[in-house]
């Protein structure tokens, strides 16, 4: 029977959006925990563990460092991946297949190596537990979102407008600022926002190249919860669960209302 | 005034041009002029060269040899936004982006114009193809057709001396392209623009061109107006790909002036002979051709050549027939209305006059690139 198929398929993806979201939501009620504890039940209920991420330097200073980092990165990573993209699209189709496996060889070494890595240079170059060192790092991980993100973009893109903006008078830049950037926006734009959140919740390298002096929010959630049982983690999961739901929904409104025009 | 304001055409001539794509040759050592203020189509098969050509013209690829000026001045190494030439696409090319108000005054914006002047210079663009109501459409609202109507304006509202367009009706249906035909040919007379137009199809090269040049293989087989191409082809390829024509093969013979052609058992008479030695063949275009009964209404003079009907198509306008001769060889032809009837199966004589058919040196490329 068709329809006894179809409930059937309906439950088991039900069963598996719970089993993908659970670990997730599961957070939100401990981050109102009225006891400094990780049990699940959490008990009792206070905001308590909130006043702390927004009081307590640890936690905003990390916050912020995190936030600079990844905003750097977006830019400059959404920056190279793109012109990236461009040489991968453009070139001959063997040397373009040949560098696209090159460039996104970040995204398929295992964190751990990279880290080390980085490290080994980093102690030389005296680039642990800078932003600089971060950013450097984090860009080389984001840039290979980058290039797939607007590399898909570039591959539907229609060239020949390229070809008639000219003729209407258009030099090479104004052609790329005028036609081929508006239409690869999109892409560009999911570009940026792998970027940014591949650097935001990195943890594996900058566990690696961080110090005292500069942690990042991934770095700062790690420490505390393994020196002591804070709640004050489930808050900052919390937000950031609520922050990107946000962003994924209003991405999703914008494609619609795109796609509906 | 509705279109934008009558300019000068401006001149092309090509000299000894060739493009050559690392060992493939696609444009061979040509020589074309074109008439300030032309109609020339660039008519031929698919990778004959014509649309290398206008590449060249409009500065999308460079030559690899000779020399090409536009408006009496040389544009070698001049990047195509430079050229400040008006080019119409087959996928008409509009800034999916941009209304089609923006599309039209991108070229303006680019060359300073603003405001008032802009706003009225597009309007007149609109107006001119018709589609001023749409100014604030997206592209992909509209149809084809008027989508191509929009990239003509946009290619002329810069009021450029040269026009190029690359197949632009190609993607359309009948009807729509028999009309847009007469609408491009009505915009050519008010504009006096020199428009270079590319087409695979011959009747609509007919309808639009006052030249045309006949490309085949990288080369230029002939250059003229449709009536000299057709009445006098200078090849055969060019006789066959305007226009409906037979072809007669046979053992040729000159005597004196003369020239006599044995097919099967029956013999035809050309009232001239070709220079050179070249194997002659025959070309019959299907109206200059009679349909006869075995030998009736003989007319002294005359080339008659006896077959059955294979084929009696009404057209309204009159019949066209297919005559299956004696060596095998099928001959068209058109008989005007009134005309005698037959019906398939009938032995008939096609007859014509020894001026009626177009003598030429075989060329057994010419079969080949048609099929």
């Amino acid at each position: 029977m068709p329809s006894f198929s179809r409930i059937f398929l309906g439950l088991f993806c039900l069963l598996v959006a719970i089993l993908l979201l659970a670990p997730t939501l599961v957070v939100i009620p401990m981050s109102f925990n009225g006891n400094k504890s990780l049990a699940f039940p959490p008990v009792g209920f206070s905001w308590q563990w909130y006043e702390n991420f927004f009081s307590n330097p640890d936690w905003t200073t990390s916050f912020s460092n995190s936030l600079i980092v990844a905003l750097i990165v977006a830019v400059v990573a959404t920056v190279i991946g793109t012109l990236a993209a461009f040489g991968v699209t453009r070139a001959a189709a063997r040397t373009g297949g040949l560098l696209r496996a090159l460039l996104i060889t970040p995204m398929v070494v295992p964190g751990v190596v990279l880290a080390i890595g980085i490290y080994a240079v980093y102690l030389d170059t005296h680039l642990v537990g800078t932003v600089t060192g971060f950013v450097l790092a984090h860009t080389m991980l984001a840039i290979p979102f980058v290039l797939i993100a607007v590399q898909a973009s570039l591959e539907v893109f229609d060239r020949r407008l390229e070809t008639a903006a000219s003729s209407l008078g258009a030099g090479r830049l104004t052609v790329f600022r005028t036609v081929t950037l508006p239409l690869i926006l999109p892409g560009v734009l999911s570009g940026a926002l792998f970027a940014f959140i591949t650097s935001f919740d990195e943890i594996i390298v900058a566990l690696f190249i961080t110090s005292p002096y500069l942690k990042t929010l991934p770095v700062q959630i790690y420490s505390s919860i393994t020196r002591d049982a804070d709640p004050t983690v489930a808050a900052v999961g919390t937000l950031l669960f609520i922050a990107t739901s946000l962003i994924i929904i209003a991405g999703l409104l914008l494609g619609m209302r795109r796609g509906r025009t | 005034m509705h279109a934008p304001q009558r300019s000068a055409g401006a001149a092309i001539e090509i000299r000894k041009a060739s493009k050559r794509y690392g060992a493939f040759t696609a444009l061979n050592d040509i020589d074309l002029h074109i008439r300030p203020g032309e109609f020339m189509t660039l008519l031929g098969p698919s990778g004959s060269g014509k649309t290398t050509t206008l590449n060249l013209i409009a500065g999308f690829t460079d030559i690899s040899s000779g020399t090409l000026e536009i408006g009496g001045k040389s544009v070698t190494g001049l990047p195509s936004h430079k050229r400040n030439i008006g080019v119409v696409f087959q996928h008409y090319a509009l800034f999916p982006h941009m209304t089609v108000g923006k599309n039209v005054a991108y070229p303006l914006a680019l060359r300073g114009i603003k405001g008032d002047d802009r706003e009225k210079r597009v309007k007149r663009a609109l107006d001119m193809v018709k589609m001023a109501d749409f100014a604030h459409r997206y592209p992909n609202e509209l149809s084809g057709g008027q989508q191509q109507r929009v990239a003509l304006a946009r290619a002329l509202v810069f009021d450029p001396p040269l026009l190029l367009m690359d197949e632009p009706l190609g993607a359309l249906d009948k009807k729509l392209r028999e009309w847009l035909q007469l609408e491009i040919k009505r915009i050519h007379r008010e504009l006096g623009t020199t428009f270079v137009y590319v087409t695979h199809d011959q009747e609509e090269a007919l309808v639009l061109s006052d030249r045309i040049a006949v490309f085949n293989g990288g080369r230029i087989e002939q250059i003229g107006t449709g009536r000299e191409l057709y009445d006098s082809p200078a090849t055969l390829f060019v006789g066959r790909f305007i226009g409906e024509s037979t072809v007669l093969r046979g053992s040729a013979e000159v005597s004196g002036d003369e020239t006599v052609m044995t097919i099967g058992e029956q013999k035809v008479v050309a009232n001239r002979r070709l220079a050179g030695d070249a194997r002659p063949v025959i070309l019959l275009r299907p109206e200059r051709v009679a349909l006869k009964r075995p030998g009736a209404d003989v007319v002294p003079g005359e080339n008659r050549l006896t077959g059955t009907i294979a084929e009696a198509i009404y057209l309204g306008s009159g019949s066209k027939y297919e005559v299956r001769l004696a060596d095998g060889t099928v001959a068209v032809v058109r008989s005007p209305l009134g005309a005698a009837d037959f019906g398939i199966g009938d032995t008939v004589d096609i007859a014509f006059l020894p001026s009626d058919l177009i003598l030429l040196p075989d060329d057994a490329s010419a079969d080949v690139t048609l099929t």
